[in-house]
């Protein structure tokens, strides 16, 4: 496989910009290119993400993002989904060989939006699932009834990752909420979707993330410190909630397929730290057990453990992850990034305490986590 | 299907601000199993089909078996029970923009006797107001059953809910 490098990545803030959607946007994609000391016209090829639901319900992606991340003129093509997508249709359209850079944004201001409830409805057949009230709180508040009756998960257990990623978000200058909660707070917030708690459930927040990935040869030209992609894997469940199993997820199918690819053997040994997708408190110690760091229904412990804290064996979203911080679209590539921060040193205070050789991404959307992707990013 | 139950407020910003609701008129087509599935409900019937290759029995009926990625629509219908077991459920207790009903209500994955898959829908017929007594009711309900609207359209309302047998 040809190897690609991310060279340089930029986000911004997870709060209510008073910025346009398209000022917004052009922001960190200028940014990146600057850090880079590349104009946009050198930049090979252009993939964005972004879905016009989520465009501030305005559609008219094609008006603005375009010329807000200086895209125009290029191959350039825009995806729906989540921002890992367009972060690995970048990395392939360089082991083309066609390209050799390729800038990827995801884009959303969460704060323009209806609620995301509403607009996960929408997500939802109309004629079934949408009048009967399904979207993806209350498809996650069915999912974690099943998982706490399944493996005796408690309520105390899922409220401490609310504790652990709200508390590490107060050391990421790009976290949208921030602050030191107690397992009480959580469990005594609104019971808002029982079992879910209002404090369980991830904010909606702006965001823009913009990254340059470039070849081998070019990457080594433009830093001195590329992180590499090392595997990706990714799977799509059916639909219908009542034609799965909701605790047994395609993040699975996801990650053997990932974990394959960049040669781990044991993700628990060798992933130093993990950036993942749990919109919802619980699904981040459902997804532990699926990406293989504990055996199934263990994941309660997990957290009891200590492991996943941001001085742990294996710090699980030390960022704050997607309970402190939700651009919807982008979300996927915010944990690239988070992941990428890490491996290069970079993350600032909420810098392990270690050194990071290896890192998890991994991003999802759906209705209980219908669709997963992993990517394994390394030094 | 799903109408608003309250406007949005947006909140004051920093630089001038376009509000704005967007209302699209669009037409669905629901195809023949759909259909035949919808006006199965105006009769008081849950349809189902039976995959001939897995033998599962799949409600709402469908035209082809997702798994199999066969056909079904010539195959066997089948009319599932009414009654069945509660899989999994949630008590929605909050508002937001465009929610199918007035809160508190319980959403539930039900597995009705006969077919092998849950369905969707909801479960009422008794007091919601209060979590922790909810939770201990449903603690004792084994089996529940469809509630059927008094007035059908042949949709999926033509069933009301499902309650406590």
């Amino acid at each position: 496989m040809q190897k690609v490098g991310i060279v340089e990545v930029a986000m911004t803030p997870g709060t209510e910009s008073s910025l346009s959607l398209m000022e917004f946007t052009y922001k960190p994609v200028k940014e990146v290119l600057d850090k880079a000391g590349l104009r946009r016209d050198q930049v090979g090829t252009y993939v964005l993400a972004s879905t016009d639901i989520m465009h501030s319900g305005m559609s008219c992606a094609n008006a603005f993002d375009w010329d807000a991340a200086g895209a125009f003129m290029k191959p350039a093509s825009r995806e729906e989904g989540d921002g890992i997508t367009a972060f690995i249709y970048g990395c392939m359209r360089i082991m083309s060989g066609r390209h050799d850079t390729a800038l990827v944004v995801g884009l959303i201001k969460g704060s323009e939006n209806a609620e995301n409830d509403t607009i996960t409805s929408c997500f939802a057949d109309p004629f079934y699932s949408r009048p009967l009230g399904i979207q993806e709180t209350t498809a996650a508040a069915m999912q974690m009834r099943l998982y706490l009756e399944r493996y005796g998960i408690t309520e105390e257990q899922c409220a401490k990752v609310v504790v652990k990623n709200l508390g590490n978000a107060l050391f990421n200058p790009y976290a949208h909420i921030k602050k030191r909660v107690s397992v009480e707070d959580v469990l005594k917030s609104e019971r808002i979707c029982d079992p879910l708690k209002a404090m369980e459930c991830a904010p909606k927040s702006d965001g823009v993330c913009a990254m340059l990935l470039a070849s081998e040869e070019k990457a080594r030209k433009l830093t001195n410190n590329p992180v590499w992609l090392k595997g990706w894997g990714s799977s799509m469940d059916t639909f219908y909630l009542g034609d799965r199993d909701l605790l047994d997820t395609q993040l699975k199918t996801a990650a053997v397929g990932a974990y394959k690819m960049a040669g781990i053997s044991d993700p628990r040994k060798e992933i130093d730290v993990a950036e993942i997708c749990e919109p919802y408190a619980f699904q981040e110690l459902l997804w532990c057990e699926e990406l293989g760091f504990c055996a199934q229904g263990q994941g309660g412990k997990l957290i009891d453990s200590g492991v996943t804290q941001i001085a742990g064996d294996l710090p699980v979203n030390p960022s704050g992850g997607v309970l402190a911080t939700n651009p919807y679209v982008s979300r996927g590539l915010y944990r690239v990034a988070e992941a990428a921060l890490q491996i290069r040193g970079e993350a600032g205070q909420h810098q392990l305490d270690k050194k990071v050789n290896t890192a998890l991404a991994c991003a999802g959307y759906g209705f209980a986590g219908q669709w997963h992707g992993v990517a394994i990013l390394g030094n | 299907m799903v109408e608003a139950v309250k406007s949005p407020e947006f909140p004051v910003k920093e630089y001038k601000t376009g509000n704005k609701d967007t209302v699209l008129p669009y037409n669905w087509a629901l195809g023949p199993t759909w259909t035949k599935f919808f006006n199965g409900l105006k009769e008081e019937k849950i349809l189902g089909t039976r995959c001939k290759k897995c033998n599962r029995v799949l409600v709402p009926a469908r035209t082809f078996c997702p798994s199999c990625y066969k056909d079904m629509e010539d195959e066997e219908w089948v009319e599932v029970a009414q009654e069945g077991t509660v899989e999994t459920w949630c008590l929605v207790n909050y508002k937001y923009y465009g929610q199918p009903k007035e809160p508190p209500y319980i959403i539930a994955q039900i597995c009705l006797d006969r077919a092998d898959c849950s369905v969707t829908h909801f479960i009422g017929g008794f007091d919601l107001s209060d979590p922790d007594k909810v939770r201990e009711k449903m603690k004792s309900v084994s089996r529940i059953k469809a509630v059927w609207s008094k007035e059908k359209h042949a949709d999926i309302y033509d069933i009301a809910y499902f309650e406590p047998v």
